[in-house]
């Protein structure tokens, strides 16, 4: 996993180096995109929270007995998984206004794609929750364990290590898809891209570094989650 | 000694138009060990599965210790049981899986205090030196930090006694605890479950195909047979004379098996 790290972090000076060398014009764009690299990851970080956050819940609250809870949790995911993440991202910027909730941008932006990340997560969830098997829950029964101490302590620490390869990639598709916050008048690092080449014409130079910026948030993505693969198959399961 | 401790009263358990316990009257006395033999698909889990409060009952009434399990008394009527009701009653009793159900993220120490600690409301502490206990008692003290999958499948079933045993329970329920294990694991499982038999005052009811141990330790072996005890007696007297053809023809088939 190291060796991945430091070939990546090698390849990053590499094209650093061969960057400045090849294009003297870096520094009049590279600014402008590292603030939208900032924006990116800051709608990133909260949109990441809010997505695990809804999609455990409504991944738990899908199975609850509670008809109440457990419909709530089915609208949710259908509304959120049914629909395009552009035209939710305009409707809380455009349309809430119209019933008189006015968000920032930002808070619109980590709204729509945090809720919309969490449906799909919600899947992933409830999947790896119906996969433990059903003796551990007999097991907790006859052990006088609560319905909300087994599912803390027995069932999610085992439903865990099934869900990380799904949210690896949800994690990843969701830094992708960060790019639509221009929609509601975000500068992202793909908006400010567009910018800058509008501006200064180096499409080549501008796009080789949005790229390259990208690439290096979903290496660091893939290094995380293996590490806490890593993590839970030493510390939360092993398989009888 | 003679107190009843378990009574099924007319018990009917149905999975849809299947019946799997027919009017089923039963009992058990305080500190008696009972053996359940039968033919595959007889029953003999169910009745267990119903005591532990995994499956509903259709019809009938459990008592546990004098207490209606699946019901309760309120203004001199039955009606269903609370939740409170049930944990209470069923924290009087344990179960031993066929399959062990360790919980595989836990070492055998922590499999142990896990509800004593979290559902009892004890000290790590004191959970901690009773589970040692247990352990020690099912010689695997030495085994504590192990995680069940570093475990033979005679160890694990010895630490899920162990598991059962913390949560001090009046009745054991043991479903073909040697059942998943290779043969060479068998005794030292029965070993443990002679000790529980012979120097504690366990109720215990046990489903088995080990004869020879039934005959060992039970104070009487019942025949299941489609739902219903076919035959009921002392051990030696059920299996050197049998009444009836059924409970003959099993009793043969598992001879030739062996
Ligand atoms: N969850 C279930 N759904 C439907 N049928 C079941 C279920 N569990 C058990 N049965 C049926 O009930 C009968 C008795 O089962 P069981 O008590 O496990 O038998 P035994 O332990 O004597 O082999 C069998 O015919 C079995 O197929
Ligand atoms: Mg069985």
């Amino acid at each position: 996993m190291t060796g991945r790290l430091a070939a990546v972090a090698a390849l990053l000076a590499f094209l650093l180096g061969l960057s400045v060398a090849t294009f003297s014009d870096l520094r009049v764009f590279l600014p402008a995109i590292l603030k939208g690299a900032v924006v990116t990851v800051e709608v990133t970080f909260w949109s990441l929270i809010l997505f695990y956050v809804s999609a455990f819940l409504s991944g738990i609250g899908r199975g609850s007995k509670n008809t109440f809870i457990r419909w709530s949790c089915v609208v949710y995911i259908e509304v959120f998984r049914g629909t395009s993440l552009l035209v939710i991202l305009f409707w809380f910027f455009f349309v809430l206004p119209e019933f008189g909730i006015t968000l920032s941008p930002i808070v619109a932006g980590v709204l729509g794609i945090g809720l919309n990340f969490g449906a799909y997560g919600a899947e992933i969830v409830r999947g790896a929750i119906v996969a433990v098997p059903k003796g551990q829950y007999e097991a907790c029964t006859a052990l006088n364990i609560s319905p909300l101490k087994r599912m803390l302590r027995i069932v999610i620490p085992q439903a865990v290590i099934i869900m990380i390869p799904g949210f690896t990639n949800l994690t990843i598709e969701l830094i992708k898809a960060t790019a639509l916050v221009s929609a509601v008048t975000l500068v992202d690092i793909t908006y400010a891209s567009v910018q800058q080449n509008q501006l200064h014409y180096r499409t080549l130079e501008i796009f080789s570094v949005t790229l390259l910026l990208y690439y290096c948030f979903a290496q660091i993505v893939r290094f995380g989650m293996a590490m806490l693969e890593d993590y839970s198959k030493r510390h939360l399961l092993r398989k009888a | 000694m003679s107190d009843v401790k378990i009574r099924f009263d007319d018990v009917v358990k149905r999975y849809g138009p299947l019946v799997v316990l027919d009017h089923l009257n039963f009992q058990v006395a305080d500190g008696e060990i009972v053996s359940i033999i039968g033919p595959s698909g007889s029953g003999k889990t169910t009745v267990l599965r119903v005591l532990m409060t995994l499956e509903e009952i259709q019809d009938g009434v459990i008592y546990v210790a004098g207490e209606p399990l699946n019901k309760m008394e309120s203004g001199g009527r039955l009606v269903p049981a609370s939740k409170a009701h049930v944990r209470r009653l069923r924290s009087r009793i344990g179960m031993v899986f066929q399959n062990f159900n360790l919980f595989p993220h836990m070492t055998a120490l922590q499999n142990c205090i896990e509800s004593p600690v979290y559902t009892n409301g004890l000290s790590k502490e004191e959970a901690i030196k009773a589970s040692m206990e247990l352990l020690d008692m099912v010689g695997l003290a030495d085994k504590r930090d192990h995680y069940p999958s570093q475990l033979s499948g005679g160890q694990q079933q010895r630490v899920a006694i162990a598991r059962t045993l913390a949560m001090r329970p009046e009745i054991l329920l043991f479903d073909e605890p040697t059942s998943a294990l290779d043969p060479e694991m068998v005794g030292e499982v029965l070993n443990v479950i002679r000790q529980l038999a012979t120097a504690h005052s366990y109720t215990m009811l046990m489903v088995t195909h080990q004869m020879g141990f039934a005959r060992e330790v039970s104070d009487r072996v019942c025949f299941f047979d489609k739902g219903k005890i076919v035959e009921q007696n002392v051990p030696a007297e059920l299996f050197d004379r049998p009444q009836n053809e059924r409970l003959q023809k099993f009793l043969s088939s598992v001879k030739e098996a062996h």
